[in-house]
């Protein structure tokens, strides 16, 4: 035997080290590439309404405060409206299944406490006329996202909300608030 | 062969040391690559002048790859924004005038604690801009 174990390990341990240091994780290769699924997303996230963009905007505000979402960002310029909103995370399974284990074993399974519920939504003018109002087309965009926290306050979700059902309930609430808006109910 | 042991120790810990000395607020300003080359990486030429429809698209792209917008700055010009799939990748997008007659845009992206440096990523989101706003982009040197 050439090299003694000691020369070996410390050999190992070096390259260990140097690995630690330069090894920083790599972004995933689908991470910014469109697929598939984007347009599908896109379909489902997407609608158009026969309104100018300034009617549609507060029509959306007024139907995100309807879902208790506060506004954190908004530039009308852009059509861009960033609303949030935390609630509450817990789910009767989870918490059965807890308390199930906790009675077994005497140990403490932390279980989703938080949610914190992002949307953004973005308008964008298809068709605008100064003039006449009801000839106007605009195309509005909204994406959901939320972040789960346990009971220890760690991260255990995080995710884009794609439920069709989710997006289509928005909208039918969107088509009512532009109605209301229209005859400034 | 013991002193040869103990030089080897030292150079253990001499390394360990090397490693685990630099403070965390080094990270303040700290940058992988040189920064000629990440400008490079992270920043392409669109031959138009128009600022807002440029911003727009740069929003309707965000959207597209799965992003929530989290801030947009019309006068300032850029487009921040978040995409959660378990991991959490950040990216701002900035927008402004380069000579007469082009845009430059830039962005940069975090994925979770690690700024992103590999000139893939970016490739990819400027074909996708690219393909919505029907220009080719421009590499700049």
């Amino acid at each position: 035997m050439k090299y003694s174990t000691f020369s070996r390990l410390f050999i190992g341990i070096i390259v260990f080290l140097f690995l630690f240091v330069s090894c920083a994780p790599k972004i995933p290769k689908q991470a910014l590439q469109l697929s598939k699924e984007s347009l599908k997303n896109r379909q489902l996230q997407t609608r158009r309404f026969d309104t100018d963009e300034e009617t549609l905007l507060s029509a959306s505000a007024a139907v995100l405060q309807d879902l208790g979402f506060n506004i954190d960002e908004s530039e009308t310029d852009l059509g861009v409206i960033v609303c949030s909103k935390q609630r509450d995370a817990t789910s009767p399974g989870q918490v059965a299944s807890a308390i199930f284990i906790a009675v077994l074993t005497g140990a403490v399974t932390p279980i989703d406490k938080e949610q914190l519920i992002r949307a953004s939504l973005i308008t964008y003018p298809i068709h605008s006329d100064d003039k006449d109002k009801s000839k106007c087309r605009t195309a509005v965009r909204i994406t959901f996202q939320r972040i789960v926290t346990n009971t220890q306050g760690q991260i255990t979700r995080r995710e884009c909300i794609n439920e069709a059902k989710i997006y289509q309930e928005f909208f039918d609430k969107l088509a009512q608030s532009i109605f209301l808006e229209a005859h400034e109910i | 062969m013991k002193k040869k042991q103990v030089l080897m120790i030292g150079l253990l810990i001499a390394t360990i040391m090397l490693v685990s000395c630099a403070p965390s607020t080094h990270q303040v300003l700290a940058a992988k690559g040189s920064q000629v080359k990440l400008r490079a990486i992270q920043t392409r030429a669109f031959d138009t002048t128009n600022k807002e429809k440029m911003l727009r698209t740069v929003i309707a792209t965000l959207q597209d790859l799965g992003f929530v917008v989290d801030k947009a700055d019309d006068i300032l010009g850029t487009v921040s924004g978040t995409k959660l799939d378990r991991y959490a990748l950040r990216m701002t997008v900035s927008v402004r005038p380069r000579g007469e007659t082009q845009l430059l845009v830039r962005a940069n992206a975090q994925y979770n604690i690690y700024a992103v440096e590999d000139p893939e990523p970016y490739q990819q989101f400027f074909d996708a801009l690219s393909k919505a706003i029907f220009l080719t982009a421009h590499q700049v040197d």
